[in-house]
């Protein structure tokens, strides 16, 4: 059963319900528009500071990881300076982490690869797990040290050894949670700031994309020139915050 | 026992395009209409706010206006030897939900098809022989010519406004449009978008090679207009976000921007959103309907009984509810028998990779909009002689970049690292200057008789009912009609001056995780015969006379172009058929 959005649903004077009683079940839309004001539904703003869904120990092993998937550099500062981890976080917490709106009925059974992902495992548990055996496999290979206390040429090895499927996570995939934590970071590092990620949009300036103007129309004659507009997102602008 | 409600004239499964057209035609008509419609209502003031439409995280990452899987889904497989697996989480096609349907969330490439797709068969036969077409090829004709749709697509592109350069008037070819397209009565309604500096330069390299270039038809409106329904569309500003999102500047042609207010105002009309029909009802002849039942979102039942039925729910819905339903014979590949789910079809979308150098091209790829882009149709349908060639079918090909958003346009050159400094560097490199459209090159998909539709033995929905099971796979003459077109428009890019041009010509086996389009056909096909369709010319089951069924499920085949030109014109040629002829005596339109 799916939930029932009551906002859509009571917004309005135009919407009836078809059988008026506590609970909600259809509406009827008649005579007019439904509308009322500030029915809106925008995104809520990450707020940073502590963690939603990672361990303290996760969370450091993500910084560590984040901060070699976008290395700090002259483009960028690094994942975790720009927030990759608390992206992550506060995804794993939310609809996201718990594979919301996915079809969840078994029989789960491996299928061909043509038929796409069929675990029941969701990305917040595949974390958990991989997270604990990731730091395993690298005390048994580094002399006792945790991920997030490697090297950095030692964690780089480590997440080669993901990405190449050579170094296995006990019960997991190494690879398959090596494709996942780094679209993960580079969804973090390239959305919008709103969600917590992609700081002073430091990717957007790296690649030039001048964000969320939604007004090009006086840019689409003047071919070849770089768009000398600020970037700007949904809910702030660089400089704003200075 | 689900509740009885009072009678309608019609009912209408499903409020997208083809919902809410019916609803309108048949409210000129007098009639009284309840749309039964599964998803929410959505409008441009309530939904699609300026102020957070362009995220693209939500919209298009994490499917915000879609269907969710766990409301309902399909299951999926190669071959009928394998055992289909459900579809967890979209990625070969996306779904709509909801007021508006996928017109919310459509790119807005608004095409006509051929005169020659509509007698595929026996233009084919006719010009190469029989014996050209691949033995288990199940193409056929439509039943319906261009020229009897013309007035019609007419109707659908005056009432979205659609934005182009018209190729032929009334016969007369024009300077800078389509010089293949069938003779149209007049002009696009509005003037073609402007262009970027990519889809321009596109232009030119074709132009160059001797092609006959033109603006894509576009449902992204260059201008104001105000349709003849008195709803008025503003001008889109290319922002970028069209494609997966709502248009919040009111200039995309969708229901919302083209009909929805004028229905709602009518006092014989009503919407019943979130509420999902689970059957389609028949008397005891099993030969006329007598409504429909549905379920709210608290799961009560409620039966609605209606005159007419018109089934808007989209393709794969439409096939399910008839196959649920009891509603003609289900196709049997075995025998090639029976029609329910026979002939299912999508689309074969292939592309390439335009890397420039970036000091001396930038493409402000994210100046853009759904349906932008610069065109070429000489190798669509049978524009070209294929008689060398060993397959039959084509696209058209353009630069139809549709976007700049910073998660999607991440191409860079291949043997680039996936992370770290070196990655970070080719995206700085690239991302202004590559030319990069996942659609570049339409590939038809014709249809076969091991490409199919029926219910699954295993899975089923919240219902309890069986999903709809896709037993399908690319065939060698699509393969090879894209390798054909990927090189025709790597060729272009290399005359545009790309330094490096990657081919990605569609590889079989079909996999249900790679988003091509959401172009899905056939399953409940129109024609001449009972024995060749589920549905006479007029979209009029063959079964159950008062039943309609609208939209792509009705296509023998696709062809080389987006659908919904050709959806919307069936919808209101179906109509035109309802009021002038059914209405008058209710019963089969055509003899079987
Ligand atoms: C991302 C995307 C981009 C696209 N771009 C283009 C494009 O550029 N050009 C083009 O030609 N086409 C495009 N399309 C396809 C186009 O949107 C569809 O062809 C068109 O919307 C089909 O109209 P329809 O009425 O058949 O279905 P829809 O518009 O999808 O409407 C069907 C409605 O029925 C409802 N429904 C389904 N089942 C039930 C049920 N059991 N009970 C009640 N209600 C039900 C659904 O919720 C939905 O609202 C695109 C589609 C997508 C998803
Ligand atoms: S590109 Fe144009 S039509 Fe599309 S959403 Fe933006 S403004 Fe609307």
């Amino acid at each position: 059963m799916y939930r029932l959005d009551r906002r859509q649903l009571l917004g309005s004077s135009a919407i009836a319900l078809l059988l008026g009683s506590e609970t909600a079940r259809a509406a009827i839309v008649k005579g007019g528009l439904p509308w009322k004001p500030g029915s809106g539904d925008p995104p809520a703003a990450v707020t940073p500071g502590g963690w939603r869904y990672f361990t303290a120990q996760e969370a450091a092993t993500v910084e560590a990881f984040v901060d070699r998937l976008i290395p700090a550099d002259v483009l960028t500062p690094g994942g975790k300076e720009l927030g990759c981890a608390v992206f992550i976080d506060r995804q794993l917490a939310g609809p996201y982490g718990r594979f919301e709106g996915h079809y969840m009925t078994g029989p789960f059974q491996q299928g061909t690869k043509q038929q796409g992902p069929q675990s029941p495992v969701t990305p917040a548990q595949h974390y958990r797990q991989a997270l604990a055996t990731l730091d395993a496999a690298c005390r048994s290979k580094f002399g006792g040290k945790v991920f997030a206390d490697l090297s950095d040429d030692q964690k780089d090895e480590t997440i080669k050894g993901l990405e190449d499927g050579s170094l296995k996570l006990g019960g997991t995939d190494g690879r398959e949670f090596f494709k996942l934590i780094l679209k993960d970071t580079q969804n973090g590092f390239l959305a919008d700031p709103i969600y917590g990620g992609n700081k002073d949009m430091a990717s957007w300036k790296m690649i030039g994309f001048p964000g969320a103007h939604y007004d090009y129309r006086n840019w689409i004659d003047r071919h070849n020139q770089r768009v000398a507009l600020p970037p700007v997102g949904i809910n702030n602008h660089p400089d704003w915050s200075q | 026992m689900a509740l009885r409600l009072p009678r309608k004239d019609v009912v209408i499964i499903g409020l997208g395009w083809t919902g809410s057209i019916l609803a309108h035609e048949l409210l000129q008509a007098g009639l009284d209409v309840v749309a039964i419609e599964r998803g929410p209502w959505r409008d441009t003031a309530t939904d699609f706010l300026i102020s957070y439409a362009q995220d693209e995280l939500r919209y298009r990452l994490q499917h915000d206006l879609f269907l969710r899987p766990s409301q309902i889904t399909v299951t999926f497989r190669n071959n009928a030897g394998q055992t289909a697996l459900p579809v967890r989480s979209w990625g070969a096609f996306m779904l709509g939900n909801g007021a508006g349907g996928a017109g919310v969330h459509w790119n807005g490439e608004t095409w006509r098809f051929l005169p020659t797709d509509f007698v595929l068969r026996s233009h084919l036969t006719q010009r190469y022989g029989a014996d050209f077409l691949p033995a288990d090829m199940t193409i056929q004709d439509w039943g319906v010519t261009f020229d009897e749709l013309e007035p019609h697509y007419d109707r659908f592109e005056y009432l979205c406004g659609t934005s182009g350069t018209a190729g032929n008037l009334q016969g007369k070819i024009q300077e800078g449009g389509n010089p293949f397209e069938g003779p149209r009565s007049r002009p696009y309604p509005t003037p073609a978008l402007k262009q970027g500096y990519g889809h321009a330069l596109f232009a030119q390299a074709a132009r160059e090679l001797g092609y006959k270039p033109f603006p894509q038809p576009a449902g992204n409106l260059s201008q104001l207009y105000t349709n003849p329904l008195g709803v008025t569309l503003g001008q889109c500003t290319y922002c970028g976000f069209c494609e997966w999102f709502g248009c919040a500047n009111y200039s995309k042609s969708s229901p919302q921007t083209t009909i929805l207010p004028v229905l709602v105002r009518n006092a014989n009309f009503e919407a019943r959103t979130y509420c999902e029909v689970t059957r389609i009802n028949l008397d005891r002849s099993g030969k006329w309907a007598t409504g429909v039942t549905y379920a709210d979102a608290s799961g009560t039942e409620y039966e609605q009984p209606a005159d007419l039925v018109i089934l808007c729910a989209f393709q794969l819905f439409n096939v399910q509810l008839l196959l649920l339903s009891g509603i003609g014979k289900p196709y049997d590949p075995a025998s090639g028998e029976g029609q329910i789910g026979r002939n299912f079809t999508h689309q074969t979308l292939s592309s390439a990779l335009g890397f420039f150098d970036k000091d001396k091209y930038n493409f402000n790829p994210f100046v853009a909009a759904g349906a932008i882009g610069m065109c070429i149709d000489e190798f669509n349908g049978d524009n070209f002689d294929h008689g060398p060639l060993g397959f039959v079918g084509g696209g058209y090909i353009g630069q139809v970049q549709t976007n700049g958003r910073p998660i999607e346009t991440t191409a860079v050159p291949p043997g680039t690292p996936a992370w770290g400094s070196k990655w970070k560097e080719a995206l700085r490199d690239n991302y202004l200057s590559t030319v990069n459209c996942g659609a570049a090159c339409h590939g038809s998909f014709y249809s076969y008789r091991d490409v199919y539709l029926d219910l699954d033995p295993t899975y089923k929905d919240r219902f309890g009912r069986p999903l709809l099971r896709m037993t399908i796979d690319f065939h060698d003459n699509e393969l090879k009609m894209s390798a054909y077109l990927t090189d025709k428009y790597a060729e272009i890019l290399a005359r545009m001056g790309a330094k490096q041009v990657v081919k990605q010509p569609r590889k079989g086996p079909y996999d249900v995780t790679q988003y091509q389009t959401s172009h899905l056909c056939g399953g409940a096909v129109m024609g001449d015969n009972p024995g060749n369709s589920a549905l006479n010319r007029y979209l009029q089951s063959w079964d159950v006379p008062n039943l309609f069924v609208q939209g792509a499920s009705a296509f023998p085949q696709n062809a080389g172009y987006n659908p919904t030109g050709t959806v919307g014109a069936l919808a209101f040629w179906s109509a035109a058929a309802i009021r002038s002829q059914y209405l008058k005596k209710p019963g089969p339109l055509v003899q079987a």
